[in-house]
């Protein structure tokens, strides 16, 4: 539908993993209540809706974004990446395996949100991108080591109710340092 | 195929990863309102805005008339339901959840309309936009240690326990503590908020819900609207969490009435904030605790006084005084759990219910009773063990709690341990570290269970039990290989669906014992049917359990899991900050399942303590009767900064009466776990805290020791 019916509605294109999709959306509906509602891409999940738990991160042009802050009429233009599309083909993303092989879960709900945070935090990371628990905050001095407290740190905006942060670090550090690994392989 | 068993090695004890795994990494697992329904419509709840008084009109009329606006429900339309039936716990129910029934508020949130429209977006304005009008009342909603109408009560356990002359051995004894202690209301927030989808379908009302029960939500369904038991169905698939939330709750409530007048399928979620208002919370409690003993350090005298509080409409008790009745004996021994009724909502059982908070006061006076007498706290506990229960008499069916302490002390460094506060320092923080013992009872619940050997050679499963992220499903496969002597891999457990038959609910740590019972029966039948030879016809041979008669006859003993807690903190003086920098358990918790999702089990319930110590509070504003900060923002949970390394380890733990040999691992980790924390502080600044949280405020105000 190119235009829009009423006045409280609108035409928008969601790219979404990789796939178009065109929707007559409500102008309140969030991108979160657009992937979940309408096209059925129920693994971003709804914790709070108020952008305070994180289980509704998802990847916006590959940064980190809270799906229940951003109206779907706003991300248009946008490449959403959801739990769904993280990884290539029918395998898993190395940070799905690290949180499967690791136990970094327990009930599962937060279980998308951490992993789409825990993917960018690898790469933010990777990019040189500081955080509050970086000691050496001079650009010439690279990425500093992944240690435990930078990941909890750069992840404490995903609340896992069960607890399960001691392994869900433990999946992080796993899945970043296999990461490092392999581009020093292809380097 | 024939199902001759393979000699192999037992699944049970090994760690395997959750057989849903991949589906919860992939968000591919669908939880309750994520299931499509063709011609959904969605419900929003209006919550009452005053604390206590009666509903004098609903300006329903404009909300009508809002786009895809379907129906208001609420006192003047709603169908009746019943409320005088037996309750999960014999009692009559919370009746909290039985909506729109009258016109009385009895508390802040009190459900008064259900707005049903075509879209969530159009249901949550029309919500917004009703208008209710109330006639209010005046209300009181402080809770105070010495409130005039606090009464004690029974509810988990007597009222009152009483043994020798309190006053005469606190007299006779070398040292005294006498301390109050006091726990704020905190709230259970599981992850997945509550939501239940409800429909009637030839017939038969269907329900998927997120729940730790589904024969206890079906169960309640069919009593609050009169129907036949079986024409009720609850499915309850994947549960994003619940300790102890997630049981009859007014969204399935006000769904199915929904439902039922629209004849068509409607979906009710509650928001977060609501979930304040709606899901239960763990009562505030205020305790007293008087410990007298002699110069060794053997206890005298042990008393320990509750109060907690609940609503108006029904009572609940928040029995903290539980742990004293089971932990240490004295020759004088009282314990009292005592409750006011305020104009607020019902509190309800929240991970380790009485045992939480109960250890909190009970083990930091204990720690307090170690500083007076110069002994050792783990010294203190273990000459104080006792051959019985304090208060049954009974004999423990295995007491662990020593061999708990020992190799949680080697693990943790505890003999290097310089006991005098306030001396280490390490830049501006002050360190310290603290212990605390742990119990939980292991209890179980009647099941049945069916196992069917299929005629491929696999094995498929069907009870009644609720994964709420404890690992239930895949324990219970483990358990169910072992007991079929086959690979983990030939096993399908499938749960969560109350067309399964009765089964005991995930709550009070008794769920993988009560299921892993069931099964174990059932297998043991099915495998005696199975000669090596036979033939499994294309329906499969299925046999069903009922561990009712075997329950019965368990010997009556004092069977709990145990632990030791071990924290080091770091206190910053000048900010009050406190910060973990590393807990260890060791628990004696029965026979591990599965090691791999045992561990998180454990670590979880210590990450529980962490939080409980340092961050957890639920304010209520005295005016309005409701919440300060009713989000995740205001309350604050433990998140990823705030947890450090959490280590939990476990001992042998056998009971050899008990045939199944599991016991609960779900709240045993968070008991003790805040009394060891707030031990630590002490030690660390010299500065007792006994009331939780300790927060930054209290800790600036209590000072810290001249360094």
């Amino acid at each position: 539908m190119s235009s829009a019916p009423s006045s409280t509605y609108s035409a928008v294109t969601l790219t979404v993993n990789g796939e178009k999709h065109t929707l007559t959306v409500d102008h309140r509906t969030t991108l979160l209540d657009a992937l979940r509602e309408r096209l059925d891409l129920t693994g971003t999940k709804k914790g709070c809706d108020q952008g305070q738990c994180g289980a509704c991160t998802v990847l916006v042009d590959g940064r980190r974004n809270l799906s229940c802050l951003q109206l779907a009429v706003a991300a248009e233009g946008r490449e959403i990446t959801t739990i769904e599309g993280v990884a290539e083909g029918d395998g898993l993303h190395p940070v799905q395996e690290a949180f499967l092989e690791l136990d970094g879960y327990q009930c599962g709900y937060c279980t998308p949100g951490q992993i789409c945070s825990a993917i960018a935090v690898i790469e933010e990371h990777a990019a040189g991108w500081p955080s509050a628990a970086t000691d050496d905050l001079r650009p010439e001095a690279g990425p500093p080591p992944l240690t435990p407290e930078e990941i909890r740190e750069r992840m404490s905006g995903n609340l896992c109710r069960c607890g399960a942060y001691v392994s869900i670090v433990q999946a992080v550090a796993r899945a970043a340092a296999d990461r490092s690994a392999a581009k020093e392989a292809v380097a | 195929m024939t199902t001759a068993p393979t000699a192999r090695q037992g699944a049970v004890g090994t760690a395997h990863t959750r057989v849903e795994g991949r589906d919860k990494v992939t968000g591919a697992a669908r939880y309750a309102a994520e299931i499509p329904f063709p011609g959904l419509a969605h419900g929003w709840l209006v919550l009452s805005t005053v604390a206590r008084g009666r509903i004098r009109a609903l300006d329903t009329a404009p909300v009508l008339a809002m786009p895809g606006v379907r129906t208001v429900l609420h006192h003047g339309n709603a169908p009746q339901v019943a409320t005088d039936y037996p309750g999960l716990m014999g009692g009559k129910p919370d009746p909290t959840a039985a909506v729109f029934q009258h016109d009385r508020v009895p508390h802040p949130g009190w459900p008064v309309a259900l707005v049903v429209a075509e879209t969530p977006e159009q249901a949550r304005e029309a919500a917004e936009a009703l208008v209710v009008h109330y006639e209010q009342e005046p209300h009181d909603v402080v809770f105070t240690a010495d409130h005039p109408r606090a009464r004690p009560t029974g509810g988990f356990g007597p009222a009152v326990t009483e043994k020798g002359d309190l006053e005469a051995e606190l007299a006779a004894s070398a040292a005294v503590v006498d301390a109050e202690y006091t726990t704020p209301e905190e709230y259970h927030n599981p992850m997945e908020p509550h939501g239940a989808t409800a429909r009637w379908e030839d017939g038969r009302l269907e329900v998927v819900d997120s729940n730790q029960g589904t024969m206890w939500v079906a169960g309640e369904l069919a009593n609050l609207f009169s129907l036949d038991p079986s024409a009720v169905r609850v499915r309850s698939e994947h549960v994003g969490g619940g300790f102890g939330s997630k049981g009859v709750r007014a969204h399935q409530v006000a769904a199915v009435m929904a439902a039922t007048v629209l004849r068509r399928p409607v979906r009710v979620v509650m928001t977060r904030r609501q979930m304040f208002s709606l899901a239960g919370y763990r009562s505030p409690t205020a305790q007293r605790i008087r410990l007298g003993a002699d110069a060794d350090g053997r206890l005298r005298a042990l008393e320990h006084r509750s109060l907690s509080l609940t609503s108006t409409v029904h009572e609940f008790n928040e029995s903290a005084s539980a742990p004293s009745r089971v932990m240490y004996d004295a020759d004088a021994h009282h314990t009292v759990n005592s409750v006011v009724r305020l104009d607020v909502g019902t509190p309800t059982w929240m991970r380790a219910p009485g045992e939480a908070p109960g250890s909190f006061a009970l083990e930091s006076a204990l720690d307090e009773l170690a500083e007076k007498l110069g002994v050792d706290p783990i010294d203190l506990r273990l000459r104080n063990e006792p051959e019985r229960g304090p208060v049954s008499g009974l004999p423990f069916a295995g007491r662990n709690l020593s061999a708990c302490f020992r190799e949680g002390a080697r693990r943790f460094g505890w003999a290097d341990r310089d006991p005098r506060p306030g001396v280490r320092r390490d830049g501006r923080w002050l360190l310290g570290t603290g212990t605390a013992a742990a119990s939980f009872p292991a209890g179980a619940g009647p099941s049945t269970a069916a196992v069917t050997a299929e005629a491929d050679g696999s094995f498929t499963v069907r009870i009644n039990a609720a994964d709420i992220g404890t690992g239930a499903r895949t324990a219970l496969t483990l358990v169910a290989a072992d007991a079929l002597d086959v690979v983990p891999d030939r096993v399908r457990v499938r749960i969560g669906d109350s067309d399964f038959g009765p089964a005991m609910i995930a709550g009070g740590s008794t769920g993988t014992r009560s299921w892993s019972w069931a099964i174990r029966l059932a297998a043991a039948e099915l495998r005696e049917r199975l000669a090596p030879d036979v033939r499994v016809p294309p329906e499969g041979v299925t046999v069903r359990s009922d561990t009712t008669a075997a329950l019965g006859a368990l010997t009556q003993r004092e069977r709990h899991s145990y632990g030791a807690q071990f924290a080091e903190v770091a206190v910053d003086p000048a900010t009050g900050e406190v910060r973990v920098r590393r807990m260890l358990g060791v628990f004696a918790a029965g026979r591990i399942v599965n090691p791999l999702t045992a561990r998180g089990q454990l670590t979880g319930g210590m990450v529980w303590g962490i939080s409980m110590a340092l961050h957890e509070e639920g304010v209520r504003d005295r005016a309005t009767g409701g919440h300060y900060g009713a989000d995740l923002a205001s309350y604050h949970v433990a998140a990823h900064a705030d947890v450090p390394a959490v280590e939990a380890h476990w001992v042998d733990d056998h009971d050899p009466d008990d045939p199944v040999g599991i016991k609960g691992i779900g709240e045993v980790g968070i008991v003790g776990a805040a009394a060891a924390v707030a031990n630590a502080v002490w030690h660390a600044t010299g500065v007792r805290h006994r009331h939780l949280p300790i927060r930054p405020d209290r800790v600036l105000l209590a000072g810290a020791p001249d360094a």
